[in-house]
């Protein structure tokens, strides 16, 4: 990493660390809803970013994880059997779903996913017996660790920033990995991918498989976060949302979530008195962001970087240009 | 029996206006490789454009008009210079992206600055019912399916047997050729974007008397027309109309005789079981994947 | 070692009606550069296609270093020794010029799961050093592939072919669309690496010259069938071929 991106991260850091002490319940309750869609979103910027597949259904794993989650504890099982029971699920299904990415291509495989989540969410909102359809699941308590509690909102937030920098710190170490450079390969040309030996089938299904994981643990940390669970939030338009949050921040660009899910979640619950503005302004901004700057926010270094390598080198034809042409 | 055929009638009803969604999405998709996510709102805004020019006293007709040249100026030229044209050549997703982002801002634009609330919308048919042979039927019913029936064959006719439609075809087919033959092939795109807004103003006519004009009317009918186009064939235009009729009668049939709350779910089922085992769509042909 | 390396026995392909591919047969021994020429639509890229998985066959036998291929898949095929560039630049132009070689070989390390936790050059950062020096590219050797010049992309596509030290390397028209003057730096590189590697080559190409002064052996093919095979001096002395492709 380099050195200014270091001293941003650990600026970032600190503040996570030293401000919420200072908010109101609803300050850190808004942190946390960021950081959990931080941790969704970077599941989806595995698949979509760098793996280079299509995604619309990723809020299906989001509920899955929070169904399990919830729907154990209100059995009286701890949030610590939920949990990884929620992972293994999501890291399965998200398997399943990845073989029609074998088959199908772009369009179709994005129709597909959204098929998908459309098929789970009816499920979430028909099934009252398993997940009490509309009405939903609440009381979802909120896990203890080591014997503290993470009942109060600043505990949790902090359990749920920890959850955070483990995750993101695992996700680091296996794009930095062989495996980062697979799932690059894999995205950006397949058919070469696969003449050197790269078993792109296999990525393509844990690419799918990984950033289900993800979703499921944001979804579990969500589920005692918010403390009732309904369908809404799992529906097709929460995919759509958090497709927008990668490709807003950037897909492909470790930090993207941050900044894609503070715009996508953070700041239109903020600004919920307005949000029927916002979300105006959001698609619209969306729009505007394709035709300018289509590989999302964090592009903008690389492109100002492109375009003062354009202008050097198009000085640099001047200068020899001139040279011939004052020695003819 | 009779009941079924009502259903299958009023299916077929709706199905049709699903078809027309359908189609105009699938000769944009033929046309231009353009992906509209914002057809459902694309059918929406006309409906409230139609109630705009309605109060300020225009009647029903006169306000579709209105809106069908103000939709091919809009939905049609503007949408294709300001967001297809630029997109298009940078792949598939951007566009993709760019018309989620149009829907989610056209349907929160009309929330926000104009109402949430759900308005009435007039029925271009009167309140009547008919009876045949112990089957009873909406006046609305018929008439829905009769005309946009006629205008999907319109459409078809005029693509197969004018000089305009075949050159429009012929860009589908084959840009690259069509441009060699002497086609001004973006005005033939334009064209195609033009029969989009049209066939939107047509279903908003047809739709909003029975389900009220509504800032998110347009979400279940976008995703409808998805389903409804992949189903039909995303390379046919007859499979459009197909697909929506399907999609359509298998709605209207699952609400009575499964489930009211599964009613979404047959759609989709036909709709998975065709993306897995025949992408291409029921009528649609086999596209290679090149090396 | 004794046998071919690649040993390709009456091999077919038709698209309907077309036979693209009629009946072809010939051998590549250890160490060869094996050239093979043809007129465009004489279906060397189709035999090629079959013989390195991308297509199936309808019909033939194929054997690597004795062992039945035919039919195996391009990754597999590449685990077992075989490596090829394609005649349209394929290289991972996001990717750094060093990442890139390093892709190339990384897969033959280890298993999938071992992998995620290897260091992430994998070990390769010195072999893929050697390589970018033995084609002269280290000035660009961290650049992002995209944003070399054609001719050095080039030059990257065919350096990762390499990188896992296969028996068998499928070159599909290295010099195609490449300045005239990097021609002949790209002949003398591959007869480098023939000599250091003693692996064997197959090279399609339109560029006779090229083909004539590097190639051990010259298959020529027309319409989809074996017109002669030889070395270059019976090729250039073959009647039949300077009738129907050389010219007089």
């Amino acid at each position: 990493m380099k050195k200014i991106h270091l001293v941003g991260l650990v600026a970032v850091l600190a503040l996570l660390l030293a401000v919420p002490p200072f908010l109101k319940n609803y300050g850190i309750y808004l942190f946390s809803y960021w950081l959990v869609f931080v941790i969704a979103t970077m599941g989806l910027n595995l698949t979509v970013g760098y793996a280079g597949q299509k995604s619309l259904g990723h809020a299906a794993f989001f509920g899955i994880g929070a169904y399990t989650v919830a729907i154990l504890l209100k059995a009286g099982i701890s949030f610590w059997l939920g949990l990884p029971l929620a992972m293994a699920g999501c890291f399965v299904i998200g398997l399943a779903l990845g073989f029609p990415a074998l088959r199908v291509q772009t369009i179709y495989l994005a129709f597909a996913t959204l098929g998908f989540n459309t098929a789970v969410w009816l499920v979430m909102r028909n099934e009252e017996w398993l997940t009490g359809g509309t009405f939903g699941i609440n009381n979802v308590a909120r896990p203890s660790l080591f014997g503290f509690s993470l009942d109060g909102n600043l505990a949790y937030y902090y359990f749920v920033l920890g959850m955070a920098v483990l995750l993101g710190a695992l996700l680091w170490g296996l794009l930095r990995s062989p495996w980062g450079k697979a799932f690059t390969a894999l995205r950006d040309n397949p058919i070469r991918a696969e003449s050197l030996g790269i078993h792109i089938q296999a990525y393509t299904l844990l690419s799918f498989a990984i950033g289900a994981v993800y979703a499921g643990i944001a979804g579990a940390l969500f589920a005692s976060l918010v403390q009732f669970i309904e369908p809404a939030p799992f529906a097709v338009s929460a995919s759509i949302m958090m497709y927008l949050m990668v490709v807003v921040g950037g897909p492909g660009y470790f930090f993207g979530p941050l900044l894609g899910s503070a715009v996508g979640v953070l700041l239109p619950e903020w600004l919920r008195f307005a949000q029927a503005w916002y979300l105006f302004v959001f698609g619209a901004a969306v729009v505007l962001l394709m035709l300018w700057l289509p590989d999302g926010l964090l592009s903008i270094p690389d492109r100002l970087r492109a375009r003062r390598q354009a202008r050097e080198a198009s000085a640099a034809r001047s200068a020899a240009a001139a040279k011939l042409g004052a020695g003819a | 029996m009779t009941d079924f055929l009502q259903l299958f009638v009023s299916g077929m009803a709706t199905g049709a206006i699903y078809g027309l969604a359908a189609l105009g999405f699938t000769l944009l998709w033929q046309a231009s490789g353009t992906i509209n996510f914002a057809q459902g709102e694309f059918v929406m805004l006309p409906a409230f454009a139609m109630l705009g020019f309605a109060s300020f006293g225009a009647p029903l007709l006169a306000s579709f008009v209105l809106t069908c040249v103000v939709a091919v100026v809009v939905l049609g030229w503007a949408f294709k210079r300001g967001i297809a044209d630029p997109l298009l050549r940078h792949g598939l997703m951007p566009i993709v992206v760019a018309t989620i982002g149009l829907a989610i801002a056209m349907r929160n634009g009309v929330r926000a600055g104009y109402s949430a609330e759900a308005h009435p919308f007039p029925s271009l048919f009167a309140d009547k019912l008919f009876n045949i042979a112990g089957v009873t039927l909406t006046l609305a019913d018929v008439g829905t399916l009769v005309m946009a029936l006629l205008l999907v064959f319109a459409t078809q006719a005029f693509l197969q047997k004018t000089v305009t439609g075949r050159a429009m075809q012929a860009v589908a087919q084959n840009t690259d050729s069509a441009t060699v033959l002497g086609i001004d092939v973006p005005r033939m795109i334009f064209y195609t974007f033009a029969i989009n807004a049209l066939l939107a103003c047509a279903a908003a006519l047809l739709v909003t008397p029975t389900y009220l004009a509504k800032f998110d009317m347009g979400e279940p009918l976008g995703t409808k027309a998805f389903f409804a186009a992949i189903i039909g064939g995303f390379n046919n235009s007859r499979g459009a109309l197909l697909g929506g009729l399907i999609v359509g009668v298998s709605e209207n049939l699952a609400a009575a005789y499964i489930s009211p709350t599964y009613k979404d779910a047959v759609a989709l089922v036909v709709f998975m079981l065709v993306i897995l085992f025949k992408p291409q769509g029921l009528l649609g042909k086999k596209v290679e994947r090149k090396v | 070692m004794s046998g071919p390396v690649l040993k390709v026995s009456d091999l077919k392909k038709s698209y309907g009606a077309i036979l693209a591919v009629g009946g072809v047969s010939f051998e590549v021994m250890p160490g060869e550069i094996f050239g093979v020429i043809g007129p465009n639509g004489s279906g060397k890229t189709t035999m090629f296609n079959s013989v390195l998985g991308q297509i199936t066959p309808d019909a033939g036998r194929i054997e690597l270093n004795g062992r039945d291929i035919t039919g195996k898949s391009p990754m597999q095929l590449n685990q077992l020794g075989v490596g090829r560039t394609f005649q349209t630049l394929q290289v991972f132009g996001k990717m750094s010029v060093r990442d890139n070689l390093i892709v190339a070989a990384q897969e033959h390390q280890g298993s999938m799961w071992s992998r995620m936790f290897a260091p992430g050059d994998s070990g390769l950062g010195a072999k893929a050093d050697a390589l970018i020096d033995q084609f002269r590219i280290r000035h660009v050797a961290d650049k992002k592939a995209g944003e070399l010049s054609y001719g050095q992309q080039k030059l990257v596509d065919i350096a990762m072919a390499f990188m896992s030290e296969p028996d068998l390397v499928l070159l599909d028209e290295p010099c195609a669309g490449v300045n005239p003057s990097l021609v002949g730096g790209i002949s003398t590189l591959l007869k480098e690496l023939n000599q250091t590697r003693k692996g064997s080559f197959i090279v399609i190409e339109h560029n006779m010259d090229f083909v004539m002064d590097l190639c051990h052996r010259i298959l020529v093919m027309v319409e989809g069938t074996v017109m002669a095979i030889g070395t270059p001096a019976e090729i250039r002395a073959n009647k039949q071929v300077l009738d129907a492709y050389l010219g007089n």
